[in-house]
């Protein structure tokens, strides 16, 4: 009986298909919101942690002022580092093991009719080992390049790829805005970052050389920290803490001008950044939902009206009032289920798509499948109960005369 | 007696309204019909024929009096129970055929036999039989709107022969068809009445298709006024 009612909800609603499908959009769009929002959340979670893992979560990062949210933020002068705060930093800290500055600029990069828009980033051969990041071919600075501030650079793989293609980029001279510096290495690929952006489209120059031919200045932008192995990040946080008041003179009770991260705490904060984003658009989607809802209830009660001649038919050969209800309750569920199983269709390819566009994993939860699909099925019970109950309620003889 | 009437009224009234709006569709009616009988019943329009029909076929209940349906009780019945009846004893003819548009004759003869709870084959099978027994067999995969009114009619018989009912009942079964067609119908529902003893309850407009019935009830107002054999009964 359970199959017969299966097989003539089906029926009844592809017999008129075009109704039947815009009947269940609401719940197409809600249910593939959720899909798509859940799995590419759960792609960039997963991108962030393994980032995480493979920057180290022995990196620190030491940046000018407050990290804040909210009023207030990004007021008032922030004062700089220099490079003596770095070299203070590697020689007082016992738990440091290296620390590297940091300036950037956004440049265009020229090699012969070639030009490419890119990060420059000055630096020293202490970021490679902070980051742990190799050089592939060719070679690192020199000590003597970084301290002269001689006009040589490492190339991402990104930078390489665009501006020499298959030639050998080593011994090459290219053009950064004004300043023409020579390629000595090439960096080995990263991939792409937790926050979407391509790790490998950067310009490595000694950070001397950024500062007097680029920043025109030498105030430090960023320090980079790595912690010594046996030393733990808390202990770390502490003494860099320390050390960094009392070389800024800031007195006791007074607030840090400051911001010390480490890497677990940056992801900490995209992936709750990441659960806020998602729970937004599962408010979204909930709501397209509920009108997808009310839409399915809208089209059982004028599909209840339209066929009342015919529930009066099968109440007079001995329909209860029951199955009467039945019939048209599973209607709405296989309706709507119907309109769960195109939402997750599209949700999964929306998710596909936008995964490789954000260069971050595609991975599809069986769970958030099943239940978004559950949900779906739920709508239909919900706002079907309503008119199927009408239904149900016909006087059979009414309902003949109709 | 052995056994009740199939069909028993006690003083039965149906009254619509209240106050200045009250129609009294049925006023106090008794009647009875036993098994195998063939009955006609006539009268003018508004005489409450379809009123008594809708109280014997348990899809109305009496305002006051009694309907036995084999010696039970039905205005003590709940909604479901009086759907059981239907389902099992019953059958019904209606003047506008009533059958489901865009779903083939088998299919519609096959829809009490779903509620009856038949499996696939057994409800193909028993369909398939009641519309060969109509003469229709051949026309088991057509849509309604494929067929004339004639032909409609006998699926509609069909539909209601195939569970095997005591009664069937036939609310001016030749109302939209001309007198050829009518006769058809006619002849088939004397055949089964005659053949398989099937109990047969129609209201007709119509002397020529009441005198295929045995016996006639003539309704005036609510009221029996006239019952005796037809012509024809012998
Ligand atoms: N649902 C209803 N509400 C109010 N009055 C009704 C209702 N159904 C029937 N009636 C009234 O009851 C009376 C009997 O109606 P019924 O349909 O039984 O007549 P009938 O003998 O079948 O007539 P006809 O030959 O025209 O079919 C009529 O006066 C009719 O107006
Ligand atoms: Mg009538």
């Amino acid at each position: 009986m359970l199959w017969e009612t299966f097989k003539l909800a089906l029926q009844a609603i592809l017999r008129n298909p075009t109704r039947s499908f815009l009947t269940v959009l609401g719940v197409v769009i809600g249910v593939a919101a959720v899909i798509a929002m859940v799995t590419i959340g759960k792609g960039s979670t997963a991108q962030v942690t393994a980032d995480v893992e493979r920057m180290g979560a022995n990196l620190m990062i030491l940046s000018p002022g407050q990290m804040r949210f909210g009023p207030g933020s990004g007021g008032g002068s922030e004062r700089a580092f220099d490079l003596g705060d770095v070299d203070r930093i590697i020689d007082q800290v016992a738990s440091v093991e290296t620390a590297a500055p940091s300036g950037n600029a956004s440049l265009v990069a020229v090699f012969g009719n070639t030009n490419y828009q890119t990060r420059v980033t000055g630096t020293d051969s202490r970021y490679l080992l902070a980051t742990d990041w190799p050089v592939a071919t060719g070679r690192g600075f020199a000590t003597a390049e970084e301290s002269a501030g001689k006009p040589v650079c490492l190339l991402g793989e990104t930078v390489r790829d665009e501006l020499f293609g298959q030639a050998d980029p080593i011994g090459e001279r290219i053009r950064l805005g004004a300043m023409s510096c020579q390629v000595i290495g090439v960096l080995g690929a990263k991939g792409a970052s937790s926050f979407g952006t391509d790790q490998d489209d950067v310009v490595l120059i000694p950070f001397k050389t950024f500062g007097r031919r680029i920043a025109g200045s030498m105030d430090v932008g960023t320090i980079y920290i790595s912690v010594r192995d046996g030393y733990s990040v808390d202990r770390a946080t502490n003494d860099i803490t320390a050390l960094m008041r009392e070389l800024r003179r800031i007195g006791p009770g007074e607030e840090d001008d400051f911001s010390l991260r480490n890497m677990e705490q940056v992801a900490s904060m995209l992936n709750s950044v990441n659960t806020v984003l998602t729970g937004l658009l599962s408010a979204v989607a909930a709501v397209s939902l509920l009108v997808g809802g009310i839409g399915i209830m809208n089209i059982m009660l004028v599909s209840v009206t339209e066929r009342t001649r015919e529930i009066g038919i099968r109440m007079a050969v001995g329909a209860q009032a029951g199955q009467v209800l039945l019939q048209f309750l599973v209607e709405a569920i296989v309706l709507s289920a119907l309109g769960g199983v195109l939402g997750v269709a599209l949700g999964l390819g929306l998710a596909a798509v936008g995964a490789q566009l954000l260069n971050v994993p595609f991975t599809p939860d069986p769970g958030t499948i099943a239940l978004a699909f559950a949900f779906s099925a739920m709508v239909g019970v919900v706002f079907g109960y309503f008119p199927a109950r009408r239904a149900a309620r016909l006087d059979p003889i009414e309902a003949l005369r109709h | 007696m052995a056994t009740p009437p199939i069909i028993e009224f006690r003083d039965v009234a149906r009254v619509y309204g209240t106050g200045a709006a009250e129609v009294r569709a049925l006023d106090g009616v008794s009647l009875s019909v036993e098994p195998g009988e063939f009955v006609a019943v006539m009268g003018p329009s508004g005489s409450g024929k379809s009123t008594a029909m809708n109280v014997m076929g348990c899809l109305d209940r009496p305002t006051s009096g009694h309907y036995l349906f084999n010696g039970i009780e039905v205005g003590a019945l709940t909604q479901d129970q009086r759907a059981l009846l239907r389902r099992h004893y019953l059958g019904f003819i209606f003047q506008g055929y009533n059958l489901l548009a865009r779903t083939t004759a088998l299919q519609n003869v096959e829809l009490p036999l779903i509620y009856k709870g038949l499996g696939r084959a057994e409800r193909e099978a028993a369909a398939l039989a009641a519309l060969d027994k109509v003469g229709l067999a051949h026309r088991a995969h057509h849509d309604p709107s494929e067929l004339s009114g004639g032909q409609q009619q006998r699926v509609a018989i069909a539909r209601a022969l195939a569970t095997g009912p005591q009664v069937v009942l036939a609310d001016e079964p030749t109302g939209n068809l001309d007198t050829k067609r009518s006769v058809e119908i006619m002849d088939l529902l004397q055949a089964l009445n005659r053949d398989d003893g099937l109990t047969i309850v129609m209201v007709t407009h119509e002397e020529d298709m009441a005198a295929y019935a045995r016996r006639l009830i003539w309704m005036v107002d609510g009221n029996v006024q006239s019952d005796r054999p037809t012509k024809g009964a012998g």
